[in-house]
């Protein structure tokens, strides 16, 4: 029985695709097949594995975020979805293909670059993206050839979000605290071996202006074997603004002042600090100009208040021995094809309220449609304002579901004559069973595989069992 | 009728029986009798209560989606949150004064008749509808 693979065109209900196999694209097709019991939605991403960033971002100690993987399993399995792995849209397939045998596009794919730095050095061997350093920790395919050399005392992270304190976090923690997640065996041996003792997170603006979450910063904060390395020049000022501050601002802002005061244990082996008013402006390479060995950060002033403060430099400028640099400002989308609208100022697909401009019946959700920020549940609200906005316009007749639309079937046989091999749920999930079943040997919920062919090699061991 | 089914359930059951109303994003009303002992994230994902996407992260302090809004009443006599707890609803969005995660409610006898409101992010212009539930 092949499972994953619905029966033929006869139903006449819509008929969405849905470009992206993550938590935008799971929650909206969550939402459409809730919204119309004669709606059937198909899923395509690029990956042969779903789910995203919920694989490949959250970070191996923070479990519990990954269960939402439960709740899109079970969308997955719904009859009147299916899953395509493998195929990558804008290259196998178009999006006018798309749009020919589909009633509606969403585009759900989230955010595959990041923003550079844009200065001198950057490319110098030793400086990471924290796109692909949590890719390398998270087992995705494209960078398991990262090979961090973490055989330097001193880590500078660029940029002060949840993703920055998260790879503060990796670097830092003991072993035994990872040992058991799904981090990747390769990553947690050359974590075992680390020599990095001291990690910087480093913003342009000040303390008020943090872009992280408490519950990463009280991570941080209770680290065993670390202590805090704070530059109480950098709170001046901040004890009197606590009080007219709103709730949340308040509470992570006195976590980092009770930072600032206690420090830690002395007898920490690791620290860690956070640095602000200071932007990258050089990353300074060694004697031997072969590898980064340093960081020129500018510092800066803040002008402006409320929402819109800004950093302005003064001129003054700083050096920061370290070997290892990580630009942690941002993931950035990119456009897929060219008959999609894209704003390549903002990285996002142009849109009013997830229609994309000037262009009926397509469609967007989560990053690509708002820029790169908040969590799972940011993204699922905004996957469900779509896929409402979708919803208005089918029963506004926006969208004309009188005619017939081949989807699956037509874009399957299409695939198919063009070599791609599909990965569906089923095939999924018997490499999800070969991971955990290697993870279990290792002690560890799940050892992910990291080959793109490894991974269709399975799929195929699952097709012939069955053939 | 209600009563009739409200004596039913109290003879019928071992748990005590608690009445509570749960009004969705769009104001639809649910009245459903639960367990004592069981938290408000239990109760929607046993009753499936129609809340879109409530307890993401199934009940760990992972998320904010389980925020409910609360009668002053009631909160003011729930027990206190752990920081976890304040560190996720911090994130919530329509955060009130009122505010906590059901996953760490635990429904207790005095709460009988009480309503939890889900906080609004779209305003459904059908207006309000009731839907009476009783298990």
């Amino acid at each position: 029985m092949l499972t994953g693979v619905r029966g033929l065109s006869s139903s006449s209900g819509p008929r969405v695709c849905i470009v992206g196999g993550g938590p935008a694209g799971f929650y909206t097709a969550q939402q459409l097949l809730k919204a119309r019991q004669d709606a059937a939605v198909d899923i395509y991403e690029r990956l042969p594995v779903p789910f995203g960033l919920v694989r490949f971002g959250v970070a191996p100690d923070h479990p519990e975020v990954k269960n939402v993987i439960n709740t899109f399993t079970q969308t997955a399995q719904h009859e009147r979805c299916s899953f395509h792995g493998n195929v990558n849209v804008g290259k196998d397939v178009t999006i006018d293909e798309l749009r020919q045998a589909y009633h509606a596009v969403v585009l759900s794919y989230g955010a595959e670059g990041n923003r550079s730095m844009g200065i001198p050095g950057e490319d110098l061997p030793g400086v990471f993206s924290a796109k692909d350093f949590v890719g390398w920790y998270n087992g995705l395919p494209s960078n398991k050839e990262l090979h961090p050399d973490l055989s330097f005392e001193t880590a500078v992270i660029l940029g002060q979000g949840n993703v920055a304190l998260d790879v503060a976090r990796i670097l830092l923690a003991p072993v035994e605290m990872l040992k058991e997640t799904d981090i990747t065996q390769n990553a947690l041996e050359a974590l075992a071996g680390s020599k990095v003792r001291r990690v910087l997170i480093v913003g342009r603006r000040g303390p008020l202006q943090i872009a992280c979450t408490i519950k990463e910063l009280r991570e941080m904060v209770n680290l065993p074997n670390t202590r805090a390395d704070m530059l109480p020049a950098d709170f001046e000022g901040i004890a009197e603004a606590l009080k007219d501050l709103p709730r949340p601002r308040k509470r992570l802002t006195e976590l980092m002042m009770k930072a600032v005061k206690e420090g830690g244990d002395d007898k920490a082996e690791k620290c860690w600090g956070l640095r602000f008013f200071r932007s990258p402006v050089e990353v300074l390479a060694g004697a031997d100009e072969k590898r980064a060995a340093g960081i020129r950060l500018a510092l800066n002033k803040l002008e402006g208040s409320g929402e819109s403060v800004r950093a302005e430099v003064t001129g003054q400028l700083e050096d920061v021995d370290c070997g290892l640099i990580i630009s942690s400002i941002g993931y950035k989308s990119i456009p897929i094809d060219p008959a999609v609208p894209f704003d390549p100022r903002r990285a996002i697909v142009p849109n009013e309220m997830g229609r994309v401009q000037d262009t009926a019946g397509l469609y967007c959700s989560g990053w690509v449609k708002r820029g790169p920020t908040g969590v799972i549940a940011t993204t699922m609200n905004d996957s469900f304002d779509t896929a409402r906005v979708l919803i208005q316009d089918m029963e506004a007749g926006k969208l004309d579901l009188s005619v017939n639309k081949p989807g699956a079937q037509a874009i399957t046989a299409l695939l198919q004559t063009r070599g791609v091999r599909m990965v569906l749920f089923s095939q999924w999930e018997k490499i999800n069973a070969e991971e955990e079943k290697r993870g279990k040997s290792l002690g560890k919920a799940r050892e992910k595989l990291l080959d793109v062919d490894e991974m269709l090699k399975i799929r195929n061991v699952f097709i012939s069992i069955f053939f | 009728m209600s009563s009739v089914c409200l004596s039913v359930c109290v003879l019928s059951s071992s748990g005590s029986k608690v009445l509570v109303h749960f009004v969705n994003q769009s104001g639809v009303k649910s009245s459903v009798f639960v367990t004592e002992g069981e938290t408000l994230l239990d109760v929607v994902i046993k009753k499936n209560l129609d809340i879109s996407g409530f307890g993401a992260c199934e009940g760990t302090l992972a998320c904010s989606t389980c925020h409910l809004i609360f009668e002053e009443s009631v909160y003011d006599k729930l027990e206190p949150m752990v920081d976890e707890e304040v560190d996720m609803l911090d994130l919530a969005y329509g955060l009130t004064k009122t505010s906590r995660l059901g996953c760490q409610v635990t429904v207790e006898r005095w709460m009988d008749g009480m309503t939890v409101h889900v906080p609004q992010e779209i305003k459904d212009q059908r207006g309000k509808q009731e839907a009476v539930r009783s298990k």
